[in-house]
């Protein structure tokens, strides 16, 4: 019956950009397909109940920085969205001793303060520099990346403008953006700190979903994401959705099904289908064909220039290019069913530290041992773990009394030596939870059921190439006007008529709709 | 939990309506009884004692002090003798007030700093290749104010120091009972009145030896109400209220100058500091702003109030917002405290006023809101402070 | 001394002696104070053992600024310069081995020994490296751009740099802004296959800093040791004949000949700073010096931590001076030979040891030399770069005898347990030896004598803040308008009238003299 119909748009994916995409297109009057390969959209964006009871989220599990227009635009809220705080964030360390960093400043400061009495005045120093300096990128964040090779009058006008935001900061905002961008989050963060587990977890933001170590220079600039969240701190942009990340894609799907979006499930599109040189629909990997005005591309550059369209509408060039993008997965997921609360040794028992994150980074030496092992192929020994427990957060993701603890893990490299099997998913389902009952030892007998997603899975069931959660590594040269690749950052593609909208396009990464919302737009202005 | 001060076991009982506030990550009390007003005629008329604890303390040892303090302070360290206090803002590089607070001479090269804020980060950096060491002792120090008339023979009564021959803003080493502490002849009340520093183990003794001591003469312990209209009275700037420290305001327009703050006496120019020369271009231009004191005229407050069949509603607790101060229609500055003085019987408050319009005996206008309705009352620019006992510094 | 002087240069390595040269030139009257007892900072040549010389410091120079040799007639000085040919030697474990030669097509068969898929890429490679190094020679030449300066002459520099940056076409631009802020691993992985060939090129990209191929701005240093070299010569490498110190001799020379005067054993304490401005010089022992101008050729941390009393500076500024990173990584073992060594891989005498000889089988052997490092240990197997000077240069050793000089990588200026002392010291020398042995089996054996320079040696004998050769490390966060702190890139400071002329200043660090040619200029431009 869908092959009947003419679409203005169809979308391949339903992750949460593709729907945002598709809600914005259909808010401006277009009719509007998703199709999902899976049977629940969401993407990377779900939640399911692996054990019957238990809600995961499976892949993403903290909201960072949805923005707040998307929220605004779409009246998620009414449909659906609920975000809860999450306010803590607890790292133990090996010699039982703790760093909390609590919502209170007060709590904050003097538990940095038994630390280093210096570091705690440095934090408060270190949030300003860094709330200027995320009000500044701001403005990137938002708008198509300038492409700076340019001769178009409004690329250079963008250009001159953002040229002019820049050069007009203040000295010492400019010359500390100029180090973001070009150090390591460890060098950029040991200029201000001495505290090891206060430096190791701040640094770990600066490293998710990247392949770097907290040592490599370009890490540093990540490190504002967090405080980005902070400048639209009254819409909670950071933090846990009640029901599970599935919500927020849920609560996205129902704004776009009401701005008259269909939404398909279990409909694989096995390639883009072109005449004279423009997109004209998509084939069903059981043949059906559809045919739309547009077609939008929500999944990563690798899978749709690679494996949708065929390669005799792209020029060699821009083939190049996505063939050198680098999209190398480092990260794994565990979900853990849990019969009970873990017992921390250092701060024992149930407590407020449990509803927030725990990260395992007691020092920046364990990060970068952490990585060096992903470096030469092997998953960490003794990872990188960021870790949060919904069921405290939101009682109905677990039975009354039980829990879930949601576990991401780094390094864990796509190309892992011998590949990955079986034997190798259990062996890095022990690694992670060894490591985390060095920390909390009743963590073995607590487990239900362990659910180990290795990047493999994250390719093979959610469709991410290599494994990478981002669609594309976070690295400097792969940023702005350069992702995916250069001249077509602006979510057009060399195949008139196809588009991209997922987290490979600027600004990429995370459940921000960032992507998804901006190339809505640009397709309208196309239309 | 926030923590108590070391006098904690001792003010938590006191503390009849658990009225509490933060303040540096401390509990404080607001008042201990159930209005303040006894507690701050204690201040004017007997003796207060007030947990001054959460204050920030630094002890600076070293061959370099002095180069060091001359270097962060805008006062003339060289110039601070043996055992004299000094009060004094510090300022960033360009010139803006970071903090405030008192120096104490302790020996040759030794110095306490007390701050409202934390300090010790950009203490470090200024120390940088100097010979001195600094010391937090902000937990370890325990502190409290004794102040009003009666506070002199209080301490005369229970320590061995002779407060009769303490000039103001000196300061004199004794034991109470047989406590070891630093008395200093100071006070954030504008009146007769020392700040006693001990050692934080043993601060409940302290405490009791100082009630038991100044029964006979009226001692009451107080809160931050009383000691916030005492101020106001003093005309004694409060940070994050009458001005937001230089490192933690966001925008340029929240940076004063110490100037700005009417603290221009306090800054050398002759010397060099840490913000001294923006400092100096400032003096030669002439501050923007002066910080002033304001009288509200009772004729025009009672008539604002009469439109609404009232009679004046008084702020018997000292605000802290920022009121808009106008001359005609235009507005020309901004008061950031303000009270009822009871012993001067009139409404008074602190504010912010262009230059133009900061001369004393200038006529503005003050936003009161009235029933909802922002209404203006007439003002008078004063010079501070409002109230300036003999006895202070006698 | 009753003379007063215009300008004190302090420390009389290389740049230092190019500033006084040229600084004189203009008329000034110019005096160098020296710590040791020779000039030349790391430009030095010693005889450590009877008959033996070696270049303690920089044992070769990749490129001199080409004006200077002319303006200050070098060469009628005693200046003559060797280019190494082939430019490095690479063996490896397994019998191969590969040599990069000045001719390109040289290269490009000895790459098709390896690799016909690499030797097909060569040319494409070489003229992107020609591509992004002709823009960075270009930003060498001038001062670095005041990035926030309101001034229309600095906003025209910009635009400048911008419309030269445009000029190099559209897909080129892109090219090379691509691959500023790549890693080396990347950069030569999109390009190449063979280990030992993109080993050899990667090592380019981490000498002297504390970072693996792996990390981001190792594909810029490897631009930066390439910048003025002509397309095709990749890792090239120059000598001074005579040794290095020759270049300082000839430099010292040229200098006096236009009138500068030059004292050795003249240790300066402090800088003398009066009413806001640098006035002079105090040297240990008392005596001062007073001058209209300063001029430090000592690193940014030695000059403004060390030489000024810290109340003259700002806080923010001693705060960034702070924070400077040298990471000292280099470490220099020197040996005297009774015969050359003898490759497995290449036996016997050839041109392969007239080249640099570089043990650096592959990136990720490099790599994992740093992992060592990164946790404060000397490398388990280092990188190193060798030359044997008395080939080409018989007069540096006995009759039949040698010289080889080794650069070590990595050997951490900080350790994590303990210091730099003897029996570490020691122990650095073994492993280098052994490193090598691997290599050259008879290495051992041919060994007369051996010089070891840790990085606290390197410290404590040239002045260099943690043993950073190149005055602070040349990662991109300390370039351009970043070096030597930000806001304070045109080589003056804080304080009127005191100037820095060293490799801390940008263009950063190697033999090339750059940043003193630029200095010079900074300076005149002021003083007038």
């Amino acid at each position: 019956m869908a092959a009947e119909k003419r679409y203005d748009a169809v979308i391949i994916g339903g992750g949460h950009n593709g729907l945002v995409t598709a809600a914005y297109l259909a808010r401006a009057g277009k009719r509007v397909l998703v199709l999902e390969r899976r049977h629940l959209v969401g993407g990377s964006a779900v939640t399911e109940e692996i054990v019957p009871g238990f809600k995961f989220s499976a892949l993403s599990y903290v909201v960072s920085l949805l923005r707040p227009e998307i929220i605004r635009d779409l009246e998620l809220p009414r449909h659906g969205l609920e975000l809860l705080p999450l306010e803590s964030t607890m790292t133990p360390m090996p010699n039982g001793d703790y760093l909390v960093r609590w919502a209170d400043h007060d709590l904050t400061r003097r538990e940095l303060y038994r630390h280093s009495p210096r570091d705690a005045e440095a934090y408060d120093d270190f949030g300003k520099l860094m709330f200027h300096l995320a009000f500044a990128m701001k403005s990137i964040l938002g708008i198509v990346p300038p492409n700076p090779t340019s001769l178009n009058p409004k690329d250079l006008l963008s250009l001159l403008k953002l040229g002019k935001h820049y050069l007009g900061l203040p000295a010492e905002q400019f010359y500390a953006l100029c180090k973001l961008m070009t150090m390591s989050a460890a060098d950029f963060l040991d200029e201000w700190f001495e505290t090891e587990p206060l430096k190791a977890t701040m640094s770990a933001s600066g490293v998710i979903g990247t392949f770097l170590g907290v040592r490599s220079p370009g890490t540093a600039y990540v490190l504002l994401h967090h405080y980005m969240g902070e400048i639209d701190g009254v819409f909670r942009a950071w933090g846990f959705a009640r029901g599970g990340t599935g919500a927020v894609s849920e609560s996205i799907a129902a704004a776009a099904r009401e701005f008259g979006v269909e939404v398909r499930t279990e409909a694989t599109v096995a390639q883009v289908l072109a005449k004279n040189n423009r997109a004209v629909g998509v084939a069903l990997d059981d043949g059906e064909e559809i045919h739309a005005r547009v077609v939008v591309s929500g999944v990563d550059p690798k899978l749709t220039f690679l494996k949708m369209v065929d390669p005799q509408h792209l020029p060699t060039d821009f083939l190049h290019a996505i063939r050198r993008f680098k999209i190398r997965g480092s990260s794994g997921k565990v979900n853990l069913a849990l019969g009970e609360l873990p017992n921390f040794t250092c701060l024992p028992g149930v407590g407020p530290h449990l509803r927030g994150a725990i990260s395992i980074s007691p020092s920046l030496e364990y990060m970068e041992r952490a990585y060096d092992d992903a470096k030469y192929g092997n998953f960490s020994r003794r990872p990188y773990m960021d870790i949060i427990i919904p069921s405290m957060i939101d009682p109905g993701m677990a039975p009354p009394g039980k829990h879930v603890m949601s576990i991401f893990v780094q390094w864990a490299p796509f190309e892992l030596n011998g590949g990955w099997n079986d034997e190798q998913r259990e062996a890095f389902g022990n690694a992670v939870v060894d490591t985390l009952a060095e920390f909390a030892p009743n963590l073995k007998n607590a487990i239900i059921h362990r659910h180990v997603v290795t990047p493999w899975d994250m390719q093979e069931e959610y469709g991410l190439t290599q494994g990478n959660i981002f669609h594309g590594e976070l690295s400097l040269h792969q940023l702005f006007f350069m992702r995916p690749v250069h001249r077509w950052a602006d979510y057009r593609t060399p195949l008139k008529h196809l588009y991209q909208c997922g987290s490979g396009t600027h600004p990429g990464g995370g459940i921000t709709g960032a992507s998804g919302r901006l190339a809505a737009l640009n397709i309208l202005k196309d239309w | 939990m926030l923590r108590g001060t070391p006098f904690h076991e001792r003010t938590a009982p006191l503390c009849q309506a658990q009225n509490w506030r933060r303040w540096a990550g401390y509990l404080a009390a607001s008042s201990y009884e159930l209005t303040h007003d006894r507690e701050y005629y204690a201040i004017r008329s007997a003796a207060a004692l007030i947990d001054v604890s959460p204050l920030y303390k630094y002890v600076i040892r070293g061959s370099d002090a002095v180069r060091f303090l001359n270097r962060v302070l805008t006062r003339d360290v060289a110039g601070c003798d043996m055992h004299q206090v000094m009060y004094g803002p510090w300022c960033n590089e360009a010139g803006k007030v970071i903090d405030d607070g008192t120096l104490q001479r302790l020996g040759e090269e030794s110095f306490r700093l007390t701050s409202a804020e934390p300090n010790l980060r950009w203490l470090c950096d200024n120390a940088f290749g100097l010979r001195v060491t600094i010391e937090d002792d902000s937990d370890t120090t325990a502190a409290l104010a004794l102040q009003g008339p009666t506070s002199r023979e209080i301490l005369n009564n229970v320590s061995d120091a002779d407060l009769d021959s303490l000039k103001y803003f000196r300061l004199a080493f004794a034991r109470a009972g047989n406590i070891p502490v630093t008395i200093t002849r100071t006070g954030y009340t504008g009146d007769l009145g020392y700040e006693i520093w001990a050692d934080a183990q043993q601060a409940i003794r302290l405490w009791d030896i100082l009630m038991d001591g100044g029964r006979s003469y009226g001692i009451t312990p107080s809160g931050i109400y009383a000691l916030d209209v005492a101020r106001v009275e003093a005309g004694l700037l409060l940070i994050g209220v009458d001005y937001i420290p230089a490192n933690r305001a966001l925008i340029e327009a929240r940076k004063s100058s110490p100037f700005e703050l009417g603290l221009g006496w306090a800054v050398r120019l002759e010397k060099g500091f840490v913000g001294q020369e923006a400092l100096l271009e400032e003096w030669q231009r002439g501050p923007a702003w002066q910080f002033k004191g304001l009288e509200l005229d009772w004729n025009s407050l009672e008539k604002v109030y009469a439109e609404f069949g009232l009679p004046p509603e008084l702020p018997m607790i000292a605000w802290r917002t920022s009121v808009p101060v106008y001359a005609g229609a235009a507005q020309v500055g901004y008061a950031t405290s303000g009270c009822w003085s009871p012993t001067l019987k009139k409404y008074i408050a602190l504010a912010h006023l262009r230059s133009a319009h900061a001369e004393r005996g200038t006529s503005v206008e003050m936003e009161v809101t009235v029933e909802h309705r922002r209404k203006k009352a007439a003002a008078r620019v004063v010079d501070l402070p409002f109230f300036d006992p003999e006895r202070k510094r006698s | 001394m009753n003379d007063t002087y215009d300008a004190i240069v302090i420390g009389a390595g290389h740049n230092g002696l190019i500033t006084a040269a040229y600084v004189a030139k203009a008329g000034l009257r110019v005096l160098v104070l020296e710590r040791r007892e020779l000039v030349g900072g790391t430009a030095v040549t010693e005889e450590v053992f009877p008959g033996f010389k070696f270049d303690t410091g920089a044992h070769r120079i990749s490129r001199l600024y080409p004006p200077l040799v002319t303006d200050l007639k070098l060469a009628d000085h005693g200046l003559e310069l060797l280019p190494l040919d082939p430019t490095v030697f690479a063996p490896t474990l397994d019998g191969g081995h590969l040599s990069l030669w000045r001719n390109p097509e040289n290269t490009i068969d000895a790459i098709r020994q390896l690799s016909d898929k690499d030797a097909a890429s060569w040319n494409g490679f070489a003229a992107l490296v020609a591509k992004a190094t002709g823009l960075l020679e270009t930003l060498y030449e001038s001062s670095p751009p005041e990035a926030l300066s309101k001034k229309r002459k600095d906003r025209w520099a910009m635009l400048r740099m911008a419309g030269r940056l445009r000029r190099l076409g559209k897909r080129d631009m892109v090219e090379v802004l691509r691959i500023l802020p790549m890693t080396a691993v990347e950069l030569l992985d999109e390009w190449f296959e063979t280990d030992v060939l993109k080993g050899t090129l990667g090592a380019a990209g981490i000498t002297g800093i504390f970072q693996g191929p792996m990390a981001a701005g190792t594909a810029y240093l490897f631009l930066h040791q390439h910048v003025g070299t002509k397309q095709g010569i990749l890792r090239p490498a120059l000598r001074v004949r005579g040794g290095t110190g020759r270049l300082a001799q000839a430099l010292a020379g040229a200098a006096r000949s236009l009138g500068v005067t030059i004292r050795t054993g003249a240790w300066v304490e402090r800088i003398i700073v009066e009413d806001g401005r640098a006035a002079g010089v105090a040297l240990v022992g008392g005596e001062e010096i007073v001058a209209r101008q300063v001029i430090s050729n000592a690193d940014p941390k030695r000059t403004f931590l060390d030489l000024v009393d810290p109340v003259n500076l700002g806080t923010e500024f001693l705060r960034r001076v702070r924070n400077i990173k040298f990471n000292g990584v280099c470490a220099r073992v020197n040996l005297a030979l009774g015969e050359l060594p003898d490759f497995s891989s290449l036996p016997g005498d050839g041109p392969h040891l007239r080249g640099l000889i570089s043990i650096s089988p592959s990136l990720r052997y490099l790599e994992r030399a740093f992992d060592d490092a990164k946790y404060g240990e000397l490398s388990r197997e280092p990188f190193l770069e060798a030359v044997i000077p008395s080939l080409t240069d018989p007069s540096l050793a006995p009759q039949g005898k040698h010289v080889m000089s080794i650069l070590v990588q990595y050997a951490p200026y900080h350790l994590k347990d303990g210091v730099w002392d003897e029996s570490r010291c020691d122990a650095l020398g073994d492993r280098v030896v052994e490193t090598l042995a691997k290599y050259a089996p008879n290495i051992e054996s041919a060994i007369l004598h051996r010089q070891v320079l840790t990085p606290l040696d390197l410290e404590l004998v040239f002045g260099l803040t943690e043993g950073n050769i190149y005055h602070g490390e040349m990662t991109l966060d300390q370039l351009i308008f970043m070096r030597p702190v930000p806001g304070w890139a045109r080589y003056n400071a804080p304080i009127k009238d005191l100037y820095l002329c060293g490799a801390g200043t940008h263009p950063g660090g190697g033999v090339t003299g750059a940043p003193g040619y630029n200095a010079a200029r900074e300076i005149l431009k002021r003083v007038k």
